[in-house]
């Protein structure tokens, strides 16, 4: 059985995934609608822009969190001094590397399901008396749910597993940045420590199967049997 | 029956310019035209959904859209009901979460009742269940119910049969009869479907490239409806008596008997006939010992022929309008000219009918 500290690891990991998107979901979503729903110029560039973390070595992502978001980085200095917030070193700074790490898992499911909604049904919503936000509410939203979920979904596996980005950012403190995957990394670097590694990794795999095959569910009850 | 719906637009959707001016009164008016011809996108107008360049769209005294004034209302401001060609139910909500939105989404009042229209549309055993277990024609039902539900001054259909099968065409066809005759709501109803208009409406706006080529009474316009094979004319009796025995109706056409062979109406009921064009033919002289019930008097108003094999004849019985499609050698042989009187021959058996308000 997994000890203390080991359970401690895996509440600190999930608290860091799930602050980390339920923060970074609601920007995804209107990032997603965006992107799905207009056209601008300059709307490539923005695409590209959210795909970065995807496609640039996470370190590089790590370095750069620490030097906008760092003690003396233009952003974390406002971050302090505006909402008393602070990444560097902290389990914060950890949650917003996932964070930004998940964003373009969080934002690509939802906004496919964006673009293939029937838009029809929003016409018809309308005709019918309901205004825009009634509209967005009552019809948009619950149609998007299962693809909100499925970025839900995604973001958490990725930010659960985040290892570049935190390390670089906020380094490898027990107890306060040593996630999973920097735990698992940590013991298998030191003698004897495998078979605490491989309890962490058993225990890693399950949260990750545990969380799919919940969403599945969740997405057949969501649909109501519509797929 | 005064006017209703005022119409009068300009505007342009992608390259395709929609010129039309029309009005529509009370009862169902068809917009008739082939695909493309601008009937969507001028219902799009109606509804709210596209903006004109310019013009007017009124409901009674009641503005929608005024490009002079600048007023152009929101599509959940203007009280339209809109029966889309794909019925649009909400996916996520049962049948009757469908029918009650607009009371409880859009804030409408009650117009008709619920139970009545879930009577008047046959939708009792439905309401429980989810619109993807419906089948094509309950589902359009449920959405002209869940239209009907919004209390709207004015019900825009947009070919709501043209995703239906012939049998379900002819399932819902008297629900639209009876929406027609016990509403009174005006309907606005586009259709490329000739037995459609002939069957539900009591106007038409027939629309050509994106205007108005024609508009007025059903019976005035239908003969310029239709592709070849179907063409024919519209015409009102009175039914004076059935004869049981041999299944057979007789009507009162502008002072003329006339019979169809069909059984059900009472006499005094008001019954329109759909007559096709090559359902009719021509004799010079009154024919004896003919199987056809039905000889007419008629008078030649046109002949309208090219140079294809045959050409049609508009006759005028009693005052109403007939056409008959006759070989153009035919009517070289009888050498018939516009004015002339001659017998126009209609069998009994032929002739479709759509029942008008008594």
């Amino acid at each position: 059985m997994p000890g203390e500290t080991e359970w401690a690891i895996v509440l600190l990991s999930l608290r860091v995934a799930l602050v980390a998107i339920l923060v970074a979901l609601p920007f995804a979503f209107v990032f997603a609608w965006i992107l799905a729903r207009f056209s601008f110029w300059g709307k490539s560039l923005l695409q590209a822009l959210i795909t970065m973390p995807l496609v640039i070595p996470p370190v590089v992502t790590g370095y750069l969190l620490l030097v906008w978001f760092g003690a003396r980085g233009m952003l974390g200095g406002l971050f302090n001094d505006v909402f008393g917030l602070t990444f560097s070193f902290r389990w914060t700074g950890a949650a917003l590397a996932a964070g930004v790490m998940a964003f373009p898992l969080l934002v690509r499911p939802m906004r496919l399901s964006i673009e293939s909604l029937d838009r029809g049904l929003e016409e018809a919503a309308r005709s019918l008396g309901a205004g825009r936000i009634v509209v967005f509410l009552t019809v948009t939203l619950p149609l998007l749910l299962p693809g909100i979920l499925a970025g839900a979904v995604l973001g958490f596996a990725k930010a659960l597993g985040e290892f570049g980005a935190t390390i670089t950012f906020v380094s490898n403190i027990p107890g306060e940045t040593q996630t999973l995957s920097l735990a698992i990394y940590s013991l298998l670097q030191s003698p004897n420590g495998d078979v605490a590694a491989l309890r962490l990794i058993l225990v890693s795999v399950v949260i990750s199967i545990v969380a799919v095959v919940a969403s599945e569910w969740l997405q057949r009850r969501l649909s109501g049997g519509r797929t | 029956m005064s006017d209703t719906l005022f119409v009068s637009v300009e505007g342009q959707v992608g390259s395709f310019p929609v010129t039309a001016a029309f009005t529509a009164g009370g009862g169902v008016t068809a917009l008739f035209g082939e695909s493309g011809a601008g009937k969507t996108t001028l219902l799009k107008m109606i509804a709210g959904v596209t903006r004109p360049a310019k013009g007017r769209i009124a409901i009674r005294d009641h503005v929608l859209f005024d490009s002079a004034r600048g007023i152009h209302l929101a599509p959940e401001q203007r009280r339209i009901g809109y029966v889309f060609q794909d019925a649009r139910l909400f996916p996520h909500l049962s049948v009757r979460n469908n029918l009650t939105y607009a009371r409880w989404a859009g804030r409408r009042s009650e117009g008709l009742s619920y139970d009545r229209v879930v009577a008047l549309l046959g939708l009792e055993h439905l309401q429980q269940r989810a619109p993807a277990l419906l089948s094509g024609g309950e589902r359009q039902r449920v959405a002209i119910g869940r239209a009907l539900l919004s209390n709207p001054a004015l019900l825009l259909m947009d070919e709501p049969l043209s995703s239906l099968d012939h049998s379900r065409r002819q399932e819902i066809l008297p629900f639209l009869e009876t929406l027609r005759d016990e509403t009174g709501l005006p309907i606005l109803y586009v259709s490329h479907e000739i037995d459609e208009v002939a069957r539900l409406a009591d106007e038409i706006v027939l629309l050509q490239g994106g205007r108005v080529t024609a508009s007025g009474p059903a019976e005035a316009i239908f003969s310029r409806l239709g592709s070849h094979d179907d063409a024919g004319a519209l015409v009102t009796g009175v039914v004076t008596a059935s004869d049981e025995a041999f299944g057979l109706t007789s009507l009162d056409i502008g002072g003329q008997p006339f019979q169809i062979a069909r059984l059900g109406f009472a006499a005094g009921t008001k019954l329109r006939l759909r007559i096709r064009a090559r359902d009719v033919s021509i004799a010079r002289a009154l024919p004896q010992a003919i199987s056809v019930r039905n000889i007419l008097p008629a008078k030649i108003t046109a002949i309208a022929g090219n140079d294809g094999p045959d050409c049609d004849l508009t006759l005028d019985i009693g005052g109403q309008t007939i056409v008959a499609r006759l070989t153009r050698k035919s009517a070289s042989e009888l050498a018939l000219k516009q004015g002339e009187a001659v017998f126009a021959l209609v069998k009994a058996a032929s002739v479709d009918r759509g029942v008008l308000r008594g």
